[in-house]
């Protein structure tokens, strides 16, 4: 055996190993935990009542937050982008702010806006709207964990495209709406697809935020993620096993639907 | 369309662009924008376009004041430098975009797109993408995508820079028979002064932003306005503080009335044509541009002394 050949196998192993302890050892577990004691049982821990109401309600804002993020991510983009005006570079860093921020932080800075001695709660319970320790809070904070992955996947697509076929298209007599549409969003829907799977990923694993404006009402404002410690907390491993297995199959077909979709896309 | 421009003004921040430029381009011509990078010349073009909207001045087309028209209202053909294909159509679809937004019949678009098609030699390619084309073929999908929606004014942005020399020099020729065929009033950008030369009417020389010169090829080559133009438009060599074109420049062995004395250096023989370096007495390199035939004919070998003149002078250098 050659030393290259040697040094490759070395590197490999490493690579692999890593990713092994890492990801695949403690992931692989989860689901050999969840399913020890048969089938039924595993199933039995995901349709309790909370159970159930813990996964619907994370679908909830996942479909929230994903079409809502998606269009702000795209205009953001766009006007990142396309446009010059004051305070660019400032929106910019913003945007990263959820990047920055520890999500704890966020949920905290929620409440002290929305909460009941909030700057906006007290008005609001006036108007018999709740935000904190409900449903609304907790889709505000998991728009704001998931707000830049889409700006960010568009940004470097669309400076890379340049706006040559957006012009050609305006002198061909296309309106900003039809250039829009029939150019410039087939030209970037990779990177708007690549960013929605993101988005998704991260609203359907956000913890923090979510927790600290949720209340941890189970049944009522309580996600997949806040149920699998909920369950871990009152010793029902096996629900909080199942529950964590619920979590990763949504990711994992998140993430093979956009292998799919590319898939299909291709050669364009 | 004929095209006037008047007092057109454009800059971008500190940088003027574009300086006060007044030009008329008379209906079905065909006409060059020349000048350097930096000179205006593609910003001049961008304006008519209405992609760029000048500080000052206006754009008038077939009579109509255009200047505050948007560029997707202003019928105009625009063929971008690097073809600005629309990479996730095919060309069939790229050609027919046009139509499809004028909500044009479908059985009226296959049929243009055809025509088209043919006119630009790529019929075999409809069903192809940009990404699988040549670039001489990408650049003739552009101009038929923006042939087909009959524009009244086409807009060339140094149409056959990217391209390399064989490919050009054809595409140069078809777009001179292709405008005899099409017939639309053409602008085109190049910092080529051949190209201008062999395919335009009408050269538009530019430099800084502002207009040197306008007039035909032969005009702007053999009477140059100014000293930028004559050195753009073609070679020049001094002779005793007097521009010259190489070509121009002629060469005796005995002393002649108003000839100047000067050592031959070199001969380099170029094909057709003989590069005769010089030096004159006072030290300047001069050189000249001979047939083999008068080369021969003269005896002219490195070393000697010859005395030269010029038969035609472009003007006096101030």
């Amino acid at each position: 055996m050659s030393s290259r050949s040697r040094s490759t196998l070395a590197l490999r192993s490493t690579a692999l190993g890593y990713l092994a302890l890492i990801l695949v050892a403690p992931v692989g577990l989860v689901f050999y935990r969840t399913f020890e004691h048969g089938f039924a049982a595993a199933w039995h821990s995901v349709t309790t009542p909370a159970a159930q109401h813990a996964f619907w309600l994370t679908v909830e804002l996942v479909a929230i937050a994903v079409p809502l993020n998606t269009i702000f991510g795209v205009a953001a983009a766009l006007a990142i982008v396309r446009h010059r005006f004051p305070g660019r570079a400032l929106f910019s860093s913003l945007l990263d702010l959820p990047f920055a921020v520890s999500p704890v932080v966020v949920g905290l800075a929620l409440v002290l806006v929305y909460g009941r001695k909030g700057w906006f709660g007290g008005w609001l319970a006036d108007h018999g709207i709740q935000v904190i320790f409900s449903v609304p809070g907790m889709v505000l904070a998991t728009i704001f964990v998931s707000l830049p992955f889409v700006v960010r996947e568009v940004i470097p697509v669309l400076r890379e495209i340049g706006t040559e076929q957006e012009e050609a298209a305006t002198t061909l007599g296309a309106s900003l709406l039809v250039t829009f549409r029939r150019i410039t969003l087939p030209a970037i829907r990779w990177g708007v697809a690549y960013g929605v799977v993101l988005t998704t990923a991260r609203a359907l694993g956000e913890f923090g935020a979510v927790s600290v404006v949720s209340g941890h009402v189970a049944g009522q404002t309580e996600t997949l993620t806040l149920h699998v410690q909920d369950r871990f907390e009152a010793f029902d491993l096996a629900g909080a096993y199942a529950a964590s297995v619920v979590l990763a199959i949504l990711a994992i077909s998140t993430l093979a639907s956009m292998s799919l979709l590319k898939r299909r896309g291709a050669p364009a | 369309m004929s095209i006037e421009l008047s007092g057109v003004r454009k800059s971008f921040g500190d940088f003027v662009a574009v300086d006060d430029v007044s030009l008329e381009v008379r209906d079905g011509s065909l006409t060059a924008l020349l000048g350097p990078s930096g000179s205006g010349k593609s910003t001049l073009l961008r304006i008519i376009a209405g992609l760029e909207v000048p500080d000052s001045g206006r754009v008038v087309i077939a009579g109509a004041d255009r200047t505050d028209t948007p560029a997707r209202s202003r019928d105009v053909g625009f063929v971008f430098q690097h073809y600005a294909p629309f990479k996730h159509m095919t060309v069939r679809d790229n050609i027919a975009f046009g139509l499809k937004i004028r909500k044009v019949p479908r059985e009226r678009i296959r049929e243009r797109v055809g025509e088209l098609l043919g006119l630009v030699h790529l019929e075999g390619y409809a069903g192809q993408y940009p990404s699988q084309l040549s670039g001489g073929q990408r650049q003739r999908m552009a101009l038929a995508r923006a042939l087909a929606v009959e524009p009244r004014v086409l807009l060339l942005d140094e149409p056959f820079g990217a391209l390399d020399a064989t490919v050009r020099k054809e595409l140069r020729a078809w777009l001179r028979r292709l405008h005899d065929d099409v017939h639309v009033t053409t602008i085109f950008v190049t910092h080529d002064q051949e190209e201008a030369m062999e395919i335009a009417e009408q050269i538009v020389v530019l430099n800084e932003g502002r207009i040197e010169q306008i007039g035909a090829p032969r005009e702007v080559y053999e009477h140059p306005a100014t000293e930028f133009v004559m050195g753009f438009v073609g070679p020049v060599t001094h002779i005793g503080g007097s521009m010259v074109r190489p070509h121009d420049v002629d060469i005796a062995t005995t002393p002649v009335a108003g000839g100047t004395e000067a050592l031959v250096e070199r001969i380099l023989h170029l094909g057709f044509e003989v590069r005769v370096e010089l030096v004159t007495g006072d030290g300047l390199p001069v050189h000249a541009q001979l047939t083999r035939q008068e080369c021969e004919e003269l005896e002219l070998r490195e070393g000697q002394i010859v005395y030269i003149r010029p038969n035609r002078l472009l003007r006096a250098v101030a």
